[in-house]
């Protein structure tokens, strides 16, 4: 019951006229991020943080995690009308909504989208709802030990699940945990890592310079490289009897979004996986459990609510380990929890003390941006068919602007402006050469807290290395860790050794 | 790519022992007095676990006998982001010297009439439209002035109106 006094108290902080309006304005802002081929949520949230300055920070956040919700709604809509995912979120929807869209079907697969992204949305925000407040209680007894088994938790599980090149994921890791020691040394205050004697090093190197960087600049390269032209974009017509139609088709899959969303919102929670590998799971268990395998990927409407139910269930997911024990999720919400410490909401478990009207305040307003944004979307679907003919080159110009002025004017530097076109060639070249960036991003804003937590325990513990062991939850955080960081190494051995065998047999015939 | 790839492990594994020769200047090792590492060690240590992980992906490139058909760049893809990443650098080089108000539209106009070849109508229209949102929603708005160089006497009057 108190729970629900709670967040009785967020939503009347979240349906005030300012939160309301700053929630349509950031659906309908994420909707148009997602729907744009090349740009994620991640874009959107990397490009646009810096001008949440015009409203206060409890309402910047709220508007941020409103246009991460829009764009993985607006994810599918480019995957169905183009069939090009609107972002790597989305790549499950156009197995099957591009189908459906060229068997003239476009309408329905779009309204199937949105209701399935509203449902996969609304369950796990209940989920979210429950978990928080628990979790956030357990994490109350974290000192520093835990915080510093965490974080490496954190890391381990790109190691293990993360899926890209072990060893470029370490690097990774590794680049992102030293840029964030650029600065000032926090124990000692000595300055350290002052590249090129430049005076810009000495306040580090900011998360947001990172993310515009390598989401804004880099992504455009990426986007310039992949995509010359406007491709074609399939009409869809939208009448008040297909949508009644499409409503009643969508209440004989609860099963699969009951489902789709429970894998989306617990694959979510983990920072390695996120929204894409959840939607690409729910996507291959749905077709594995139904009735008709066949007709997965020939435009069957499964194809279609399972990933899209996942993806938004999973960025609910994403959002909980960030505000309930300041690890994020995915790299978007490694944004988020970015511009909560610039703005000095420090997430974690105490920020469900200290500021409980900012916490259900945010909380409710995922209730609101998931009703925002369902009716949004349908509503201007012509509007995004539409949209989308807007020529690569233009979008590409304007975002490129946006990064510039937007890097510049949180601490109005030009240094930071010349280590966004740093970072963006970089980051390019790098994940070309299949560099993972999630892990860079979120190193560099967990790479302070890392540092910090591991040396205060070592201080207060006269250099016992063997805290981190001593306390029950750390070594059980520990013992996970290690296990995923030697998942990788006893799959190479086992590969090696059947090659072997396969080698010793070979000669015998 | 079998190039590229060891070309990148290269250049990372030289990002790595300059950052090694940073981190040096603090102490490294374990200090005594306190319990636990020195202000250098967090750095050192992970810029050498950089290091061997990108030593790691040189050897592995060098061994494998694999040939990769597909080539890293291909030259007109090349050229268009070289393109786009020498009109950057110009771009930011002139804010500082000339002011946003006047790079960003060159910028604009290079990107949108010569490399995107769009029409003068769009062209235009973009090019005059942004920097003026940009004004009232940074100058205006959040009293966030962008660099203007040069051109900082021309804005004077505006300021008096404005503010």
């Amino acid at each position: 019951m108190e729970l629900l006094g709670h967040l009785a108290d967020g939503f009347a902080t979240s349906l005030s006229v300012t939160n309301l309006m700053i929630v349509l304005i950031g659906v309908t802002a994420g909707l148009f991020i997602g729907a744009m081929p090349g740009l994620g949520s991640v874009n959107g949230v990397a490009i646009v943080l810096p001008i949440t300055f015009i409203v206060p920070p409890s309402s910047a956040i709220i508007l941020l995690a409103a246009i991460y919700y829009g764009a993985m709604y607006g994810g599918a809509i480019s995957s169905i009308l183009l069939g090009i995912p609107g972002a790597s979120t989305a790549v499950a929807t156009t197995f099957d909504g591009r189908p459906m869209a060229q068997q003239g079907k476009a309408g329905l697969a779009l309204i199937a989208a949105a209701v399935a992204s509203f449902v996969g949305g609304t369950i796990s925000v209940v989920l979210f709802t429950l978990f928080a407040a628990p979790l956030a209680d357990v994490a109350l007894a974290f000192g520093p030990p835990e915080e510093f088994a965490l974080v490496l938790l954190a890391f381990t599980t790109f190691v293990g699940l993360g899926g890209d090149d072990v060893l470029k994921t370490i690097i990774m890791i590794c680049l992102g945990l030293v840029l964030s020691t650029v600065g000032l040394d926090l124990i000692s205050g000595q300055p350290r890592l002052i590249f090129f004697d430049q005076p810009g090093f000495y306040s580090g190197v900011s998360f947001l310079v990172l993310a515009i960087g390598v989401y804004g600049i880099g992504e455009i390269l990426h986007t310039i490289e992949t995509s010359k032209s406007a491709p074609a974009v399939t009409p869809a017509k939208l009448t008040f009897k297909e949508l009644w139609l499409g409503l009643k088709e969508m209440n004989k899959l609860w099963r699969t979004m009951t489902f789709g969303s429970l894998i989306g919102f617990f694959v979510g929670m983990l920072p390695a996986a996120g929204a894409t590998p959840a939607a690409l799971m729910a996507y291959g268990l749905s077709k594995l459990m139904s009735k008709k395998p066949d007709s997965f990927g020939k435009g069957n409407i499964e194809g279609v609510v399972a990933p899209e139910t996942a993806n938004n269930a999973a960025s609910t997911g994403s959002l909980l380990p960030m505000l309930t024990l300041g690890i994020p999720g995915s790299p978007t919400t490694a944004l988020l929890l970015g511009g909560m410490v610039m703005w000095g909401l420090v997430p974690g478990p105490l920020l469900f003390i200290e500021q409980p009207d900012f916490v259900w305040g945010l909380i409710s307003s995922l209730y609101t941006a998931n009703f925002a944004a369902v009716i949004v979307n349908i509503a201007l679907i012509p509007v995004f068919v539409w949209a989308l003919r807007m020529p690569f080159t233009v979008l590409c110009a304007m975002v490129i602007v946006l990064c510039i002025v937007g890097g510049y004017a949180p601490n109005q530097k030009m240094h930071d402006v010349w280590l966004i076109v740093g970072f963006g060639v970089g980051g390019y070249v790098l994940r070309k050469a299949d560099y993972p960036m999630a892990p860079l991003v979120l190193a560099l804003v967990l790479g302070p807290l890392m540092e910090k937590s591991f040396r205060q325990t070592l201080i207060a513990e006269q250099g016992n290395v063997m805290a981190f062991v001593e306390r029950p939850l750390s070594a059980t955080f520990i013992a996970i860790s290690a296990v995923f960081f030697l998942l990788p190494l006893l799959k190479h051995l086992h590969r090696f050794s059947r090659r072997k065998t396969a080698a010793n047999e070979s000669p015998a015939d | 790519m079998a190039k590229a790839d060891r070309l990148i492990a290269m250049a990372l594994m030289a990002i790595s022992v300059y950052f090694m020769i940073h981190a040096s200047a603090l102490p490294i090792g374990w200090n005594g007095m306190t319990g636990g590492p020195g202000g250098g060690a967090f750095p050192f240590w992970l810029s050498l676990i950089m290091f061997v992980s990108a030593g790691g992906i040189l050897v592995r490139s060098l061994r494998s006998n694999v040939k990769y058909s597909e080539t890293f760049f291909d030259t007109d893809t090349f050229k268009s982001v070289v393109f786009v990443v020498i009109a950057l650098l110009v771009t930011v080089w002139l804010i500082t010297w000339a002011g946003a108000y006047v790079a960003l539209p060159l910028f604009l106009i290079w990107y949108l009439r010569f490399f995107g070849k769009h029409g003068w109508t769009l062209t235009v229209i973009l090019t005059v439209c942004t920097p003026i949102f940009l004004f009232f929603f940074f100058e205006v708005t959040l009293k966030i002035l962008l660099p203007k160089g040069l051109t900082e006497p021309f804005f004077v009057p505006l300021y008096a109106m404005f503010f």
